[in-house]
């Protein structure tokens, strides 16, 4: 592979095979980092993409997915099929869920789930199952890296803590949260290529007695960012799993902050997104009492 | 410069490396079977393979493709990759318009690499991020689920045989390897780009800038027009008296994507204006978006004609309403709302304009070539035979291809610079600029006797027809003919009305207005059969409409009338689902499930053709003196099978095997008129004139062997050859013969106009000749605490009169339901927040049902072998039959459209409330 600049008239097309030539690139001025572009496109709304452009879909390093001992990467040229190809621990079936949901096969085969993250949509189907792995983001610059965890990096809606000198490259998750199992449940008006009208990921373990041991759960689309909730996690930690669902209280999830759009009004989405915790938790006491009999 | 692998041999690509693939593919590599429907990843149309992945190519820019191997369907084709799943989509009909086909294939042919003998959850999986609004998807399934089961070979049946049979497309094979040629494809190389310049407000007064100074800074921009360039007169209208929209306003915007101007140049400088740089100021004015803004005191008048932005009223009164009302002994009152519907085709507004000598022909994309050459021949100010129109394949229409959209800018631009002109209008232009579905506000009262005998119905519509008229008038009238649905309703007052806002124009969508009203009437028969105690459909049996009982126009149909028959047809199947749902809702309730099964049932009539007007179609069909049939079929073939079975009624009539006879389509210069595609009329009024010509033909040629009429007809090269039962034989070498001016040795052109007469004031007459009947049976399931609805199986029971192709049939009924099922639970287009096809939500693969047809033949007398019209009653009743089905789920009625999750949810929450305050 070369590192091929490709200019004429108003675009500046700049591929990189490693990262170091991104990072370096990224350092002598901005650019608009093309991955997936299954955010980049659609934004422009039929005009062509012009401007200073970085194309990182062809660093081989970044497209892995892998365990080195402490953690696991999830780098930022991976798409959702490779995750969904990827041998994870159950932890990240949540992830995997997701992934099978994000738009169609076609997205799902270039879309990458970091890119999922750096667009910040509050509907961002990576963020919610990504928020119960404490997920960190690795950001890269000619300086060197750092690390953020998830809910610090995204900020608002469309807005993250990058600077313009940076990129992400890639997410790590520490092995310590991957303990347990994981699920995903996305609420839609339809069959695939939907935005979700809310959404919910739930890892959890139990202990010899039956009792939740772990548990980290977060919703999505029901605030600007998706985030943990807090309130429910605590509510069902050390309590049985068996009778989980009837504790979930909808004051636990009051620090959502659902809006009324097109796709719903939001005193829909509140009360939904509590059933669809329910039905996460269901789904897991099924998950548990099957493994028990087994 | 970027190097790849396309369909197997390594190309060059010259252009710059952020460029789209799919652009690549369609302007420099000349390759067309790649489709681009949206341009943002929602509707899968350009799906390509990428190292064997499929991908939507107009979501990766060429420089990502560096040194990888692309596969387009062309490449798919040549390599005889998909040889089996064309030959199962062709046996399946699972393409219609055609437009998603390529996707759908490229799609298919990614899972079926991977994994060859799929569920059917599989395809659904795969193939889910492939829109098609045309089929319902059904029949792509079966298509993929039998590549490799042995497909039998094609049907062709003999002379005189293929009307009843199920033939495939005959026209479908450009379809499955992609050649076939739509309004965007193989456009002139030296074609200027035209882009129009539209309205960002609702309702806005403009001025237009320096337009030299403009130019001389935009050195590719070779033209800016405007009102003041259009020659003759800047106006059009599907309906002339009411004729009202400009081709460019001239100091007002009266809706968000009304056009003001149009730049023309070279295609690069225009696809990358930024339109912020166009010179334009703009003061906009309160918005009037709705009927009850546009009516209430001291609204400004949009059209000065117009008072109260009223654009017409629809009456049609019989007997007494008011006192049978009073007298029934049950009543209802429901009131229903629908939203602006987007017909959402897959292949946006496109086509090309060039000079021939004095005249302009206009290439692309429509459903009514005739209607777009006279607007033509009105904008430029030139006489009609100046005007040419040469239809593309037509990627999806329902309604709103019938009206002028791109032609005008083509036109001026070629007229104006006297080089060929584009247009391909992107996904948020076609969507904000095209007419829509009227959204629908319906007060009614239907009250009935204990016996369950409809007495009084009471209807009043308000129709929010937008800017500008367009089909308005035509809804206005025909939805209080249809009202009261398929049943004798002797008491009965409804009248509509059509009221301007700041809107986009509403228009034609398949049912003009008529699947609006029967959500009202539909639902509230299931709420009258529940205060009568009746079964739904034994209530709807006994008011269904017989032969010889007066319709709410006066009209009296001796033979034909076959809603009973649909009725009687879903009886048996009906009880079983009322069991099944019953069984299973008690083990829902019992396990704790949040599911309840439901089943609704709706019926449908429709009028075809136009409503108490002239509507003639005219075929010509002639005999080469090299011994080849031609029929000149001017019937707009938008996917629905057009150039099937009419060519089927013509060779039947003819006494030809199908397949012997040659189709030209709609070239003005070249076909009769045949009128719109609309009004599900095709069928009927075209087959009809089909049929007449093929009879005479027939005779011409029995005359001129003096042979018995029963004679069979061959060609054998230039010889025509005649064999009657008698014996009697005939021999005519045809080279031999005088070739009239249209090319032909024989020749027979005949013209169909179905009798109709005017509707008096109370609207009583005979405003069609033939009525089309249907019922539905929906069974789903809805998820009481989230207010999702699953569908599981629709029957459709629909009376075409005589299924001329039973295969095309199923596909228009398919088709249908997923249009009623997207109107019932989703789609919603607001003007300014829903201008895409990712927050306009149509159905997906994955939310069609099951389906169970019936074919019911009650023949017309009128039709071309009993035949009646289809194309819009299978429509009408999905969407009754699911919000039926969706109450008698869960009790909870949904009267404001879309029934979307929360609006299910809230009903059912309020419901539970009501009974816990009476409990």
């Amino acid at each position: 592979m070369h590192n091929r600049l490709n200019t004429r008239g108003d675009v500046d097309y700049l591929r990189v095979d490693s990262l170091n030539a991104a990072v370096s690139a990224l350092a002598k001025g901005p650019r608009k980092i093309l991955a997936g572009g299954t955010d980049v496109f659609p934004s422009l709304q039929d005009r062509p993409l012009v401007g200073a452009i970085l194309d990182i879909s062809g660093i081989a390093e970044l497209g892995d997915i892998n365990f080195d001992g402490g953690y696991w990467r999830i780098g930022a040229a991976a798409s959702w099929r490779s995750v969904i190809d990827a041998d994870l621990p159950p932890a990240f079936d949540a992830l995997k869920t997701a992934a099978r949901e994000v738009g169609s096969v076609q997205i799902q085969n270039r879309a990458t789930i970091i890119g999922n993250l750096c667009n910040a949509s509050p509907a961002a189907d990576g963020v919610p199952p990504l928020l119960i792995l404490n997920a960190e983001v690795e950001i890269a610059a000619k300086a060197g890296l750092r690390h953020l965890p998830l809910s610090a990096f995204i900020l608002g809606n469309r807005k993250t803590a990058l600077k313009a000198n940076e990129m992400v490259s890639a997410l790590r998750i520490p092995l310590e949260s991957t303990v347990g199992k994981s699920g995903f449940l996305k609420l839609g008006a339809r069959s695939y290529l939907v935005i979700s009208i809310s959404m919910a990921a739930l890892r959890l373990d139990v202990d010899a007695a039956g009792l939740i041991s772990t548990i980290a759960l977060s919703v999505g689309a029901c605030s600007e960012v998706a985030m943990r909730m807090d309130r429910a996690e605590a509510a069902l930690l050390g309590t049985p799993l068996a009778t989980a669902t009837e504790r979930v209280m909808l004051e636990h999830f009051d620090a959502l902050a659902p809006i009324d759009d097109v796709r719903a009004p939001a005193s829909y989405r509140r009360q939904a997104s509590v059933e669809v915790v329910r039905r996460l938790l269901a789904d897991q006491q099924r998950d548990f009492a099957s493994g028990i009999n087994a | 410069m970027t190097y790849f692998t396309l369909n197997g041999r390594i190309v060059t690509s010259q252009l710059p490396a952020s460029t789209r693939l799919s652009d690549v593919l369609r302007n420099e590599m000349d390759l067309f079977g790649t489709k681009i429907g949206c341009n943002a990843g929602d509707c899968g149309a350009c799906s390509v393979l990428l190292d064997g992945a499929p991908i939507c190519s107009c979501l990766t820019a060429i420089g990502q493709v560096e040194g990888a191997e692309v596969t387009s369907i062309e490449g798919l084709h040549e390599a005889g990759k998909i040889a089996g799943l064309q030959d199962s989509f062709l046996a399946y009909g699972a393409a219609q318009c055609g437009i998603c086909t390529p996707g759908m294939l490229v799609a298919a042919h990614a899972l079926l690499a991977e994994n060859p003998a799929p569920s059917r959850c599989d395809v659904q999986n795969a193939l889910g991020g492939v829109l098609c609004r045309c089929t319902g998807y059904s029949k792509i399934i079966d298509a993929v689920l039998a590549v490799g089961t042995g497909i039998g070979v094609p049907l062709s049946p003999k002379g005189g045989c293929s009307v009843g049979s199920p033939i495939r497309h005959i026209d479908g094979q450009p379809k499955v390897d992609a050649s076939l040629v739509y309004g965007d494809d193989q456009v002139p190389h030296d074609a200027v780009l035209v882009r129009v310049i539209r309205s960002p407000h609702h309702y806005a007064s403009f001025q237009i800038g320096d337009k030299a100074a403009f130019l001389a800074e935009q050195p590719g921009i070779l033209a800016v027009l405007d009102a003041s360039d259009v020659p003759g007169r800047n106006c059009f209208g599907v309906i002339p008296p009411f004729a009202d929209q400009p081709v460019f306003a001239e100091t007002t915007a009266l809706y968000r994507g009304d056009a003001v101007a149009a730049i023309v140049g070279d295609p690069d400088s225009v696809s990358r204006f930024d339109e912020a740089d166009f010179p334009i100021s703009w003061e906009p004015h309160d918005t009037m978006l709705t009927p009850e803004s546009s009516t209430s005191s001291g609204a400004p008048k949009l059209h000065n004609s117009r008072d109260g932005n009223i654009l017409v009223r629809g009456y049609v009164e019989c007997g007494d309403a008011d006192k049978a009302l009073a007298a029934a002994k049950h009543q209802v009152n429901v009131r229903t709302k629908t939203p602006f519907i987007e017909h959402a085709y897959i292949e946006p507004e496109s086509g090309y304009a060039v000079l021939e000598g004095s005249r302009i022909v206009i290439h692309g994309c429509t459903q009514a070539a005739q209607m777009d050459r006279e607007s033509l021949a009105e904008i430029m100010g030139m006489d009609l035979a100046k005007i040419r129109v040469v239809p593309s394949a037509c990627g999806g229409g329902f309604g709103a291809k019938l009206d002028v959209s791109f032609q005008p800018y083509v036109a001026l631009a070629a007229w104006v610079l006297k080089r060929p002109a584009r247009i391909c209008y992107s996904r948020g232009e076609s969507m904000r600029a095209s007419t829509k579905r009227h959204p629908s506000d319906i007060r009614l009262s239907i009250g009935c006797d204990e016996k369950g005998e409809i007495s009084g119905f009471v209807f009043d519509g308000v129709f929010n027809t937008g800017a500008y008229a367009s089909w308005g008038p035509t809804v206005a009238n025909r939805v209080p003919i249809h009202a009261c649905g398929p049943y004798k309703t002797t008491d009965y007052r409804a009248k509509s009305v059509a009221v301007h806002t700041n809107a986009p124009p509403a228009g034609a969508f398949r049912g003009f207005g008529v699947p609006q009203s029967a959500i009202a009437q539909e639902c509230a028969y299931d709420l009258l059969a529940e205060k009568v105690g009746m079964d739904r459909l034994a209530f709807r049996r006994r008011n269904a409409l017989k032969n010889g009982v007066p319709t709410v126009t006066g009209q009296v149909f001796k033979s034909g009338v076959g809603i009973d028959e649909c009725f009687e047809a879903l009886e048996e199947c009906w009880q079983s689902a009322l069991l099944k749902a019953a069984n299973f809702n008690e083990v829902a309730i019992k396990n704790g499930s949040p599911w309840r099964r439901g089943v609704g049932v709706a019926s449908c009539w429709y009028g075809c053709g136009n409503t108490s007007l002239p509507n003639p179609s005219t075929m010509r069909i002639g005999v080469t003196s090299s011994g080849v049939v031609v029929l000149h079929q001017g019937a707009m073939d938008i996917g629905q099978g057009a150039n099937t079975v009419i060519t089927q009624i013509a060779a039947d009539a003819l006494g030809l095997p199908v397949h012997e006879v040659q189709i030209v389509g709609g070239d003005t210069d070249l076909t009769p008129d045949c009128g719109k595609t609309s009004a599900s009329r095709q069928t009927f009024v075209s087959g009809k004139a089909a049929m007449l010509s093929g009879n005479a033909l027939r005779e011409i040629l029995i005359r001129q062997g003096n042979v018995d009429s029963d004679a069979q007809i061959n060609f054998d090269g230039s010889l025509l050859l005649l064999n009657d039962a008698a014996g009697g034989f005939a021999r005519i070498d045809l080279s031999e013969l005088p070739v009239n001016d249209f090319g032909y040795v024989f020749m027979a052109e005949e013209t169909y106009d179905p009798p109709t007469s005017p509707l008096n004031d109370k609207g009583q007459g005979i405003p069609y000749a033939v009525f089309g009947y249907g019922a539905q049976m929906m069974e789903l399931s809805v998820d009481c605490v989230l207010g999702q609805v699953k569908l599981e199986t629709v029957t459709t029971a629909h009376d075409v009169g005589r299924a001329i192709n039973p295969l095309l049939i199923e596909g228009q009924i398919e088709g249908g339901v997923a249009q009623g099922l997207g109107l019932a639970l989703m789609e919603d287009y607001q003007p300014g927040r829903t201008e895409n096809l990712h927050d306009y939500l149509i159905p997906t693969i994955g939310d069609i049902p099951e389906f169970n047809h019936v074919i019911i033949e009650v023949p017309d007398e009128e039709g071309p072998y009993g035949a009646k019209g289809l194309g819009e009653h299978v429509l009408i009743p999905t969407a009754p039959a699911i919000l039926n089905a969706i109450r008698h789920a869960t009790g909870a009625s949904v009267f404001d459209l879309p029934a979307t999750p929360d609006k299910i949810f809230a009903a059912i929450t309020a419901l539970e409330e009501k009974a816990k305050r009476s409990g």
